[in-house]
């Protein structure tokens, strides 16, 4: 094998390793993914895979409203198995304080163009029938979707492939470094750029890297077509996503195509184990009966638990790697991986090939904090 | 929601022959019991519908011996999550339930293995336990024409049954050769009462073909079942028939084991001599450690009874009867072994997950069972992979990795009934 047999190699076949890899064969490199296990695994198997337009700062309105945008462009060409449907997300305020933050929530929607419509308590209830009397209203976002992520994953590395990558799948990276890839059985793979796309795995392959696992639990009913029509989130999701305590709890329901309700959702941080915790996922469950009353009498079928790549700032890692001229990251989407791996593999692209980017690309980069990437000179 | 609790010395999770035992040893060794079974009545699969009016003489024995002891057992109740340490959880259709123990004995055992070929998923054709249970219920089967295939002595015991009910028995096919079925017999002297059950099986079902080296190829039929294929040694021939019952032998029911993190080798509960599980406390006994029938169960029941109620040495005076029914398994196991042309038997379209319609087709790309079941939906269904998990791990040698709560289906309501608050009566 010559040197730099490939131009890029990107570790990790999640949504956004895949996204990647996707993006790099269309613009001809030679392309080789390199995955541990198998495709889709981590959080990509583990997330809700809610399409989602938010507003909690300018960059991630950026960077999630563009990779709606590609979403929507790419849904087309999406085989049944994905699962794409456009539901909606209707935010849902229980009091006048949140009713307060949804009248701001709606303002910046509208003031960047996004569609959005403001239910009144009626509206929500004929909307929603199955949520309980006296909310105060909600905020259908109808662009939002959903998507089923690890074939969605595995339909991004197959447009991949169909371009020519190559794709190692249950080969464990051992040590990565401006040359190119060692993997543990010894073999090594010369590449002229490498892209760090392991998620919560990031940190093992570059020490030092500021991301930490933050747990989340979820649960999915039998089937129950119509019993949810939206994506529905209470509006106080943010505080839970931004809280930096142990753990927090906060209502996020889900309609799957198949008739069956995905329940979340919870972020615990500081916990390794990825058993499902009856205390968190009975916490989990009694926040959506508060929403959904009937949801009491609805069967669970299963509980998982993931651990989302997580950031001081809650925003990605998206760019090269200070210090290192091959080596770029594109990890820690926290709960927004597969909402934002599209955009983040467009952006990724445009470091790679020095190209103007389609949204500022500053708010992402590594380099943005000293501290998130005290990553050890020996790499 | 209701929630009700309970706390006891030594909980017993399953009421067949194993669980019966065991709770009725410790109660009877002076410690506090409860026995919970998610059946309406206490049996398990063998002595089903026998609670009242029992059929062998085992279950007369054993139904008599549990009413007259101390023991507190609760029917219909699903166990389906640990909660708290030594604390479980349950349901049945209207209340949760809150167990807590100081030590656990796990008895839950076996459910029939069913194998996918052309033509399974066909209305009526159905597991030969399945459909005995049915018919305990009352299904009418009189006149009826059935087929029963697969592997295993439940085969003939359903066979009996279905005659004794009616059913026109056509033929019974057991995938085993004769060679092994002649081993099996051969070593039967050592054990006379079964050699006599033996006879007594043959004896009613004088006049229904038993073929060896003979398996189902497809069951055919439009929208129901119509005939069944069959190989039979070098042979195939079509039987027309009204049902097929099914069954390939026993899978040991460790889910529950397994949510506990007790050590499972090869699909089977690992004990120590006392029937004592990897963890401390939580013991084992009857199909969960492996296949290996009612007798097996009855002393590995009593023998968890005696050590979780502290007298190992009574337990010990079991183990030479344990030894005995151990061999008698460990002969059964290698008669009614899974010949590998049976893993022939489903083509490309042949449904293997019957929860989300996936078909063989489907799974031979991937590597595992968490692969297949990530992109496929396979085993991810209210089954919760019960069914295609045996069937998979046979076709394909993956075996299901990890095991989450709840173990069933179960209510919402079940699962945010609050474990924390209150004090548990003891009852």
């Amino acid at each position: 094998m010559s040197p730099r047999a490939y131009d890029v190699i990107i570790v990790g076949a999640g949504i956004v390793g895949a996204a990647c890899a996707a993006e790099c064969a269309k613009e001809g490199m030679r392309v080789a993914v390199v995955e541990s296990s198998c495709v889709g695994g981590g959080a990509t198997a583990a997330g809700m895979g809610h399409i989602v337009v938010m507003d909690d700062s300018d960059a991630q309105f950026a960077l999630t409203r563009y990779s709606q945008c590609l979403w929507d462009q790419l849904a087309d060409d999406l085989p049944p198995e994905c699962e794409f449907r456009r539901y909606g997300t209707i935010w849902i305020a229980t009091d006048e304080e949140e009713l307060d933050h949804l009248r701001r929530k709606e303002q910046f929607y509208r003031e960047r163009h996004v569609p959005v419509e403001f239910l009144d308590e009626r509206a929500l209830a004929e909307a929603e029938p199955n949520l309980r009397e006296g909310l105060r209203g909600g905020l259908l976002v109808p662009n939002d979707s959903v998507v089923y992520p690890p074939c969605a994953a595995r339909f991004l590395l197959e447009r991949a492939r169909d371009r020519g990558a190559v794709i190692f799948v249950g080969r464990p990276v051992a040590r990565l470094d401006e040359q190119g890839v060692t993997l543990r059985d010894g073999s090594f793979l010369p590449a002229g750029a490498i892209i760090n796309a392991t998620g919560t795995w990031a940190p093992e392959l570059m020490p030092g890297l500021a991301i930490k696992k933050r747990k989340g639990h979820l649960a999915i009913t039998d089937r129950y077509p119509g019993f949810v029509r939206h994506q529905l989130v209470e509006v106080g999701y943010l505080k839970s996503a931004h809280a930096h305590e142990a753990s927090s709890i906060a209502f996020n329901i889900q309609p799957r195509p198949t008739g069956q309700l995905l329940i979340g959702s919870s972020r615990q941080y500081d916990v390794e184990s990825s058993d499902v915790s009856h205390a968190v996922l009975a916490r989990m469950l009694a926040r959506a009966c508060a929403y959904l009353p009937r949801l009491a009498e609805l069967s669970i079928i299963r509980t998982w638990t993931g651990f989302r790549a997580a950031t001081p700032d809650n925003l990605p890692l998206i760019g090269p790697l200070p210090g290192h001229e091959h080596l770029y990251l594109a990890t820690g989407h926290e709960g927004l991986g597969i909402t934002t791996s599209l955009g983040t593999a467009k952006l990724l692209i445009a470091h790679l090939l020095k190209r103007p980017p389609a949204i500022p690309p500053e708010p992402y980069l590594p380099s943005r904090m000293e501290s998130l990437t005290c990553v050890k000179s020996s790499l | 929601m209701r929630l009700q609790r309970f706390a006891t010395e030594v909980l017993v999770i399953g009421a067949g022959p194993a669980g019966l035992a065991a709770g009725y040893t410790a109660v009877r060794s002076g410690r506090h019991a409860i026995l919970v079974d998610e059946n309406p009545a206490p049996g398990g699969q063998i002595w089903r519908g026998e609670w009242t009016t029992p059929r062998s003489s085992e279950a007369a024995l054993w139904f008599d011996k549990v009413r007259r002891a101390p023991l507190t057992i609760l029917t219909g109740i699903r166990v389906i999550a640990e909660v708290a340490e030594r604390t479980l959880l349950g349901e049945d259709q209207q209340t949760a339930y809150e167990f807590r123990y100081k030590t656990l004995i796990l008895a839950t055992g076996a459910r029939e293995r069913f194998l996918p070929f052309p033509g399974w998923t066909l209305p009526n054709v159905m597991g030969a336990g399945g459909l005995q249970a049915l018919v305990k219920m009352g299904f009418p089967i009189r006149g009826k024409r059935v087929v029963v295939a697969g592997t295993g002595p439940l085969l003939l015991a359903v066979a009996a049954y279905l005659r004794a009910h009616g059913a026109r028995v056509l033929m019974i096919a057991e995938q085993a050769p004769l060679s092994r079925l002649l081993w099996l017999g051969r070593g039967l002297w050592r054990f006379p009462t079964k050699a006599w059950q033996a006879l007594i099986l043959r004896g009613r079902l004088f006049d229904v073909p038993y073929r060896s080296s003979c398996w189902p190829l497809s069951a055919n039929g439009d929208g129901r079942l119509q005939s069944v294929t069959l190989q039979c040694g070098s042979r195939t021939r079509e039987i027309p028939c009204d049902y097929l019952a099914c069954g390939f032998h026993l899978v040991p029911n460790v889910e529950l084991a397994l949510l506990l993190r007790c050590e499972v080798r090869e699909g089977c509960v690992r004990v120590n001599e006392f029937q004592e599980t990897s963890r401390a406390n939580i013991f084992c006994a009857g199909e969960p450690t492996g296949i290996g029938g009612v007798d097996l169960a009855l002393v590995e029941g009593q023998i968890a009874g005696y050590a979780a109620a502290g007298r190992p040495e009574a337990a010990r005076a079991l183990f030479p009867q344990r030894d005995r029914w151990r061999r008698f398994a460990s002969r059964l196991n290698r008669t009614f072994a899974l010949r590998p042309e049976l893993k022939k038997l489903p083509d490309a379209q042949t449904i293997v997950c019957r929860c989300e319609d996936v078909p063989r087709g489907r799974l031979e790309e991937y590597r595992s069972w968490r692969e297949a079941k990530l992109h496929t939906r396979c085993g991810m269904g209210p089954c919760q992979g019960r069914i295609c998990g045996p069937a998979v791990e046979f076709l394909f040698g993956w075996t299901m990795e990890s095991i989450r709560p709840p173990i069933f289906p179960a209510r919402v309501e079940s699962l945010i009934a609050s474990p924390e608050q209150g004090e548990s009566v003891w009852r």
